[in-house]
């Protein structure tokens, strides 16, 4: 990508990676902060913690459904468990025990989400969940946090700890832009406006934000000015930010890696439908699972990736006028 | 407390039982009758707590979970007559805005729940993480669970029975209600358990066995379990139950798992159990 976007790349990292040094850091601030891992400590990068508080780290096994009851279990007598093993594995395959003894119980766990999306890549479509983020946002109780970068994913482990509730944390495997300061606001349910625009607001969570932000530098070529609005928390919604947003511009594109049934882009065209109608175009998996690829190929393959936004972006325009 | 009077207690918790199934028109008696005498000692005799001030965080106290959550009906008994709540209250057993659920929840903030049960299988891994919390807070009061005999065909039990044992959480005293029947048929039928003191003992775990009926036998049971505490290995006791005890017509069958008697029949069943407290 040769445009010139309206932020700097100050790097490249993994989101788990920063998750890996979030943990470090508020285990070594909170000392209620313990650990749980199914067999993927290197993969989630719980290694420092690991290492730092072997006495507060808990290898379970292959056996995520112990995992989640085990850390429903350690709130009782006020352990902040976090919960770390692959999106697929921490939900779909848990969802029952999640609901029952997380959400229902409404305990104070930390389930923390790696190699969500298609951009888990190469291992296919056993492990590439797209529809984590809609069956996390449906359970009651449940926070879902869905950061864009390193700093921000960093910042969101840290933040967890200090929220009162069960959260889910969903961030990814490949090496991305660092983008985002790391002594950048970070809010819980607060919505960063990225990039002020008036033609049309593109809401994007996770991977997909650096993308719109691409996205937004190819339209402003074409003299096309868009909002761009890094949705990090899908629930509870920042419908504020929203309805600022497309008061401004009258139309929206939701751009996320995860499947477009049930994922941000239903949660924002709900709040759209109810508070002021505007054209909506989506930018989501349409109801098929992934296959094997690099991340790069699956992000075209799928139509997820920059051009995809860009498109919708002059689809949603057209619609308006 | 003096073992009689513990009966005495069993009994009205039996009447409780049939009572709330009755007034509901749903419930699972059957279940609920066969673990009464076990839950009465628990709550009078055995636990470690302070049911006037139920602190959802037990700092220092035993804690409970019934794994097999649909005999809440006995639980709600047992925490009512000990004094976690009215005992009136057992009379919104299942109605509309009651805070006792079909099966067990928080959300209503009932004292003396701490987790939600009813979907199989949990309460273990709940209570081994639990477990693992007070050792790191340490702090020595106990974690009980109960469990089904059918719920041991829940693949998750049998993740916390090997986590419990490869990381030596001692501090865990589940009891499993060996009654041989869940809502289908006998255990046997259903999907036999095999031998199922020896499964625990090759999944690492110190096995007692007791009389769930007898109230002496399941005293000095407990009171080895509790000495085994520390050792290095979770505790499991596989207590002998008949479903339905103390109802006749209830008993011998899976029939009454999860129905509920008609005027007539919960008449007949009152008549077999001597109301010792006072009925709610």
């Amino acid at each position: 990508m040769t445009t010139t976007t309206a932020f700097e790349v100050l790097g490249k990292k993994d989101t788990r990676s920063g998750f890996g040094e979030g943990l470090l850091e508020i285990g070594k601030k909170n000392k209620d902060v313990v650990a749980l891992c199914a067999d993927l400590t290197g993969s989630l990068k719980m290694n420092a913690f690991e290492d730092e508080f072997p006495e507060r780290f808990f290898q379970v096994g292959i056996a995520e459904a112990n995992m989640m009851g085990m850390a429903a279990g350690m709130t009782i007598g006020g352990k902040i468990p976090y919960t770390g093993t692959f999106a697929n594995f921490s939900t779909g395959r848990v969802y029952d025990q999640i609901r029952q003894s997380i959400a229902y119980s409404n305990k104070n766990v930390k389930i923390c989400a790696s190699h969500a999306g298609l951009t888990l890549g190469e291992d296919g479509a056993t492990h590439q969940i797209l529809e984590d983020i809609g069956l996390m946002k449906m359970l009651p109780n449940m926070t879902v946090i869905v950061p864009c970068d390193f700093n921000q994913t960093k910042q969101a482990t840290m933040a967890i700890a200090d929220f009162v509730g069960p959260v889910y944390l969903r961030f990814g495997r490949p090496s991305v832009p660092i983008f985002m300061k790391p002594d950048a606001d970070f809010v819980i349910g607060k919505a960063d406006v990225l990039i002020e625009g008036t033609d049309v607001t593109i809401i994007a969570c996770g991977h997909l934000v650096w993308k719109a932000i691409e996205a937004a530098a190819i339209l402003a070529e074409k003299g096309i000015s868009a909002e761009v609005i890094n949705m990090h928390t899908i629930k509870p919604l920042d419908v504020q930010a929203i309805l600022k947003s497309v008061a401004k511009t009258g139309c929206v594109v939701s751009a996320e890696e995860h499947m477009i049934n049930g994922g941000l882009g239903d949660s924002v065209a709900q709040v759209i439908i109810q508070n002021n109608p505007v054209p909506q175009e989506y930018v989501g998996v349409n109801d098929t699972f992934g296959e094997s690829g690099t991340p790069d190929e699956l992000l075209v393959k799928y139509n997820i990736d920059t051009p995809n936004i860009v498109e919708a972006a002059q689809k949603v325009l057209q619609r308006k006028n | 407390m003096d073992t009689q009077e513990l009966y005495g207690i069993s009994t009205q918790v039996r009447r409780d039982i049939v009572r709330m199934v009755a007034g509901a028109s749903s419930g699972h008696p059957g279940g609920s009758l066969g673990c009464a005498d076990f839950m009465t000692l628990l709550y009078f005799d055995v636990l470690k707590h302070t049911p006037s001030a139920f602190d959802m965080n037990a700092k220092n106290e035993d804690v409970f979970y019934l794994s097999n959550g649909h005999i809440s009906p006995v639980w709600y008994s047992v925490l009512a007559r000990s004094g976690y709540f009215p005992v009136p209250e057992l009379a919104t057993f299942r109605k509309l805005s009651s805070r006792l659920q079909g099966h067990p929840s928080t959300d209503k903030n009932i004292p003396g729940v701490r987790m939600a049960s009813g979907s199989l299988g949990q309460g273990l891994s709940c209570a081994i993480g639990t477990a693992l919390t007070k050792k790191l807070n340490g702090d020595d009061a106990l974690v009980y669970t109960l469990h089904g005999d059918g719920e041991l065909q829940e693949g998750q039990i049998w993740e916390a029975a090997m986590y419990g044992a490869a990381n030596k959480v001692d501090n865990v005293i589940a009891t499993i209600d060996y009654n041989g029947r869940q809502i289908d048929g006998d255990v046997d039928d259903v999907l036999s358990l095999g031998n199922l003191s020896q499964k625990w003992q090759a999944f690492g775990w110190q096995v007692l066995e007791m009389n769930g009926h007898d109230i002496d036998d399941m005293k000095r049971t407990l009171a080895k379990a509790q000495s085994f505490v520390g050792h290095g290995k979770p505790i499991v006791i596989i207590m002998t139950t008949e479903m339905g005890q103390g109802v006749d017509y209830m008993m011998g069958t899976h029939k009454w798992h999860g129905n509920f008697p008609n005027p007539e029949q919960l008449e007949i069943a009152l008549n077999q159990l001597e109301e010792t407290l006072g009925d709610y």
